[in-house]
Parts: C-alpha cells; structure tokens; sequence
C-alpha cells in the first residue's frame, strides 16, 4: 500500500474530538476497520466533480422560509420540569447537577 | 389473535360493526404477542396498561367510521419518543429514557385513536442492517429464526410479518424500512424527505432520516401514511405540499406506467436468486400492460461510500448531544467534567455508534474535510441528477431492495464493509429524498424477496398504485411465515 490512510495515531486523536476513549485492543480493532472504511471511500477520487455543487440538504429553499415561525417564549409547567429531571442523571434543588470541572481526585468530595 | 386473515378494512368494520371491541382486540393483541414474541424479540418494551386503558377511552367514545385508524393496534420502532413510555433507540445510553413529549407522528396517531402496543427492537441508534447492534436483545427472522430480521427497523418488521400487529413504524436513513420489510415479506415505505415530520425522531442523518409505515398490504400501508402525513411547525423540513388520499387511485390499473428498470440494479453482486424474482416481477408488470425499460444510474455504485461519509458525518455532530448531563447514561466515579464526557460515551455506545461517530468526525476534522465530506455532497447532487433524468421520461424505477435474502445472525456483524453493502440499492434514494417502498415479490430458498418501487419526490401515491397492482396479481403477500402462529 502506497500510503497509509490512518494510523493509530490519528485514530486516537479523532477519538478525543469525538470525546471517545478506546482501550489498546480497541484502538487497534477500529483502526483496521476504519482505515479500510476510508479505504472504500477513496473512490470518490476518481470521480470527476469539477464544478458540481454539492448538496448538503434537501429541504426545498422557498418552503423553508415559509417554515419559519415566530420565536415565541412558551411558559412550561411544574410537571414538565420534573418529569426532565427525572431523566438527569444528578440532580439537586430542583437543578441538574454537573461534577467538577477540575479534577476532584485530589481531596475527594 | 394474529392479524393474518384481517386487513386494516375488515379490522375496521368489525370495529364498527361491534363483532369486537376496541378493548378485546388489544388484549387479543397481547395474548398473542405473549406466545408469539419470545420466540422473535421484536418487543423491547409493552405499552400493556396504557393502552388497555385507551381502548376502553375510544369504545367508551365510539370508533369514528371515518377513521380506519381507530381503535388499531400499531407498534412504534424505539428511535421514535413516546411521551411517559421508555424510549431507548435499543441503545443503553438511553436505557432509563422517559421523553416527556410525543413525536409529531406519535400525536397523530393518538388523535388517530390508534393503540400504541409497543417499542420495536433496532439497530442502535439505526446504525445497522440486522438488528444486531441493539444493545438489548437479538431479533429473530420468522421464516427462519437462524436469520437476521434485516434493520435497522428489523423489530418493526417482524411484529408485521408475524402477525402480531397490523402496522408498525419505522424509520429510514439508508434502507431501514425497505430492507426489513424486504426481508420479512411484507410492506414498507420510506416516504419522500419532508413527507412526514421527523420531530422526536432521535436523530441520526437528519438530510436523510424518514419515518414511514410497515404493514402486510400496500392499502393498509397506504392508510397508515395518510395517518402521518403532513407539515410540521416543528419540523422546518417538513414539507407543506398539499398531502393526498394515498389509497385513491389503489385500482389495479398500470397499463400504459412506463417504469424504469436500472441495469447497476440488476448487475454483478445481486444474489441470482433474488434477479429472477425480479425479472418475473418485470413480466407480471408488462402482463398488466406496464412498460418496462433498462435505464442507467451511473453513479448509483458510489452511494455507499457517499452515504457513509454523508451520514456518519450527520450521525457525530447529531449524538454529542449524549453527554453523560441533562440526560441518557453516565459513567460511575468521573474524576471532572471531561471524564464525564469521555467515559460515559465510551461505555454508553456500542461498537457500530462509535465507529460511525469516528468516521464522521474523520470526514468533518480540519484537512480531510474537502476530499471526504464535500466530495460526498458533491457526488450526492450527481446521483441526484441521475434520478432526474430517468425520471424524465419515467413514472417509477423499479429494482431489487437488497441484493440477498435475509444472512445468518452472526455471518456479517464482525465484517463492517460487507454489512455496509448491503444498502448498495437502498441507499441512493435516501441521498436523493425520493419515496421508496419495499413490496414482497416472491422468495429465494423459501425467504422472502423485496421489489423496490422508487418515486418521483412527493409521488408516492404512484407507488402504491403501482404495488397495489403487482400485489393483487400475485399471491406473494398472503404466504405466512413459519413463526406466528399461522398454521
């Protein structure tokens, strides 16, 4: 093979864009994958695409601007806010509750 | 009871006629599903209370004889929320997920006064052609239960193809409607992009993600798309094209339909099984008095690797939201925040969500972008301009759904690229928005075999017509499968 297409590497640095962390025998299982994955995709190289524009939605443009609708605040009732937090992994005081953002492994909680 | 000798019409006159109450038939719904579903796994989650609870709401009421809906049971796949009922898209990420709202469809068919049974098993978050990536339990293929559903609305189709209810729901990014549909020998339509809004259908592709019904007839499949059709306020892709009666026009006629027959659909890597279904398909259309013509979609070969990177790339900025905070599964004893991240996405994806994850965010990182996710788009508008010229001169394209009956559970998982060919024929549509739908044709070695109808955008009411006519003509659609109690 001329040229690598990625390598472990790579492979872990998308993987901290995409906050994923893989163990050694993972990172070697989807680093072969992924790498004959993008493998197939090369063939889009050979496409001739000079001057195609390239479609990134489908929705039709005049029916979406009629799609807009007003930007109104809506007031949500008690039962909604506790049926959302039901669904929060940590809550306190009625509030979805986040860890530390600096690491807490020092002097514990 | 089993819903192989009912239609949605004869449900509803029944219904009418009072020979059954909404409420017995949803406990009859349950009885059978009880002996029917654990030999199947179609059922991630029953609505048993719920729904025993609205059948008696809408006898109490009266059953509407205007609404063939009413009174029905459906079963709705898990990617799409049902408001106080667990809705996890087969994934455990979401495995204690209560949504506090319906989707739009979801309150269609409540206002429908259609019964909601269940949650369908799935690939997990649809990321899949065989039900296998669910997190939670294998499905079961009723012709042969050593074989894969197809997926990722594979749960979807089976509660159908089993006859444990006579419609279910399911949603399409790259086939997964059609391909199910196709392999559990029943209906199923992926309706045109914005046909139905995808409101509180858990993202995945967003420029490619449809719901649409499965049923075992194309008029039944044609009611339940009337039931959720339509422009969304909430869904600034819905489409505010006038929505017809899609089972007018359901008359058996399809002489003079001139249809499309592509010749990449018919080539190298089609199972020869699966050709011969279809050429005999092609015949019963020219017998009716159709015309059919070989075309070309030259760049249909490249969808899959466009859809990969077009999808996958959708599917990793859709799933950040799965952080591990307001929501969803997270990780036990995280040191901080990023931790929180990092470790519960790690353990709350299953292996296909993270490779999918990685190849998107590949395709989207700083100096790839170029040649993997423009490229993609740029060959998504040349396929989309190989429809437009068939469709010039064509009503409908006509193809196989898949190139092989439903595989072993088992033979692909481990094979990414093998599993990834397998939409090779349902993909190209997706990329283009056009509707799709999946009739059964016949069977290869006793399982059964899909015949593709693609539409011109917002023209599935040809489909229908054209899939009334091929199913009236043949007797595919009323062989039953091992499973299901039709015996």
């Amino acid at each position: 093979m001329a040229e690598e297409r990625i390598n472990a590497d790579q492979v872990q640095h998308v993987a901290g864009l995409a906050k994923l962390e893989f163990n050694p025998a993972e990172l070697e299982t989807f680093t072969g994958q992924l790498e004959k994955i993008i493998g197939m995709f090369e063939e889009l190289s050979t496409v001739d695409t000079t001057d195609v524009p390239a479609t990134m939605r489908l929705s039709d443009d005049t029916l979406r601007e009629a799609n807009l609708r007003e930007d109104q605040a809506v007031k949500s009732s008690d039962e909604l806010r506790h049926a959302l937090l039901k669904n929060a992994p940590e809550t306190a005081n009625g509030l979805i509750k986040v860890p530390a953002i600096i690491d807490e492994s020092g002097d514990g909680e | 009871m089993n819903y192989f000798d009912q239609d949605l019409t004869s449900l509803h006159a029944d219904l009418v006629a009072k020979k059954i109450s909404a409420l017995e038939l949803t406990k009859a719904t349950f009885a059978n599903l009880r002996q029917v579903d654990p030999q199947l796994g179609a059922f991630l989650n029953l609505n048993e209370d719920a729904a025993l609870k609205r059948a008696a709401e809408i006898d109490a009421k009266g059953i509407n004889p205007d609404n063939v809906m009413a009174g029905i049971p459906v079963a709705v796949k898990d990617n799409i929320v049902t408001k106080g009922l667990t809705t996890t898209a087969a994934s455990k990420m979401l495995e204690n997920f209560v949504p506090v709202y319906d989707a739009t469809v979801v309150e269609k068919m409540r206002a429908s006064d259609a019964i909601i049974i269940g949650k369908n098993n799935m690939d997990e978050f649809a990321m899949g052609g065989s039900t296998e990536n669910s997190a939670f339990k294998v499905t079961h293929n009723p012709w042969d239960v050593s074989r894969v559903p197809g997926g990722s609305s594979g749960g979807s189709a089976v509660a159908v193809a089993s006859g444990q209810v006579p419609v279910a729901f399911g949603s399409d990014t790259g086939g997964s409607i059609r391909q199910p549909s196709s392999f559990n020998g029943v209906v199923g339509m992926k309706p045109t992009y914005g046909r139905v809004s995808r409101w509180g259908l858990i993202a995945f592709g967003s420029s490619l993600d449809q719901i649409g019904p499965i049923t075992r007839s194309v008029k039944d499949n044609a009611a339940a798309l009337n039931m959720i059709a339509g422009y969304d306020q909430h869904d600034g892709t819905s489409s505010k094209q006038a929505v017809p009666d899609f089972t007018a026009g359901l008359d058996g006629n399809v002489k003079g339909m001139k249809i499309a027959l592509p010749k990449e659909y018919m080539g190298e890597g089609i199972d020869p099984k699966v050709r011969e279904v279809i050429n005999n398909a092609v015949k019963k259309f020219e017998e009716l008095g159709a015309t059919v013509e070989e075309v070309s979609l030259p760049n249909s070969k490249y969808g899959v690797s466009a859809y990969y990177i077009i999808a996958s790339s959708e599917a990793s900025s859709n799933l950040q939201r799965f952080d591990g905070i307001r929501y969803g599964f997270r990780a036990k004893d995280v040191k901080n925040l990023e931790d929180v991240y990092v470790r519960s996405r790690s353990e709350g994806f299953g292996d296909e969500v993270k490779r999918r994850i990685m190849l998107g965010t590949f395709s989207l990182s700083a100096g790839y972008y170029d040649a993997y996710f423009h490229k993609a788009g740029q060959v998504r508008t040349m396929i989309i301009n190989d429809f437009n010229k068939v469709f010039e001169d064509y009503d409908m394209i006509m193809g196989p759904v898949a190139p092989t009956p439903a595989f072993k559970i088992g033979d692909e998982i481990s094979d990414p690229i093998t599993m990834y060919m397998n939409d090779v024929l349902t993909i190209p549509v997706n990329l283009a928005g056009l509707p799709g739908m999946s009739v059964p044709a016949g069977f290869a070695d006793g399982l059964p075999v899909g015949l593709q109808l693609i539409g011109k955008a917002f023209d599935e009411s040809t489909l229908y017509k054209a899939g009334y006519a091929f199913e009236q003509a043949t007797d595919v659609h009323q062989q039953t499968p091992k499973v299901g109690g039709a015996n």
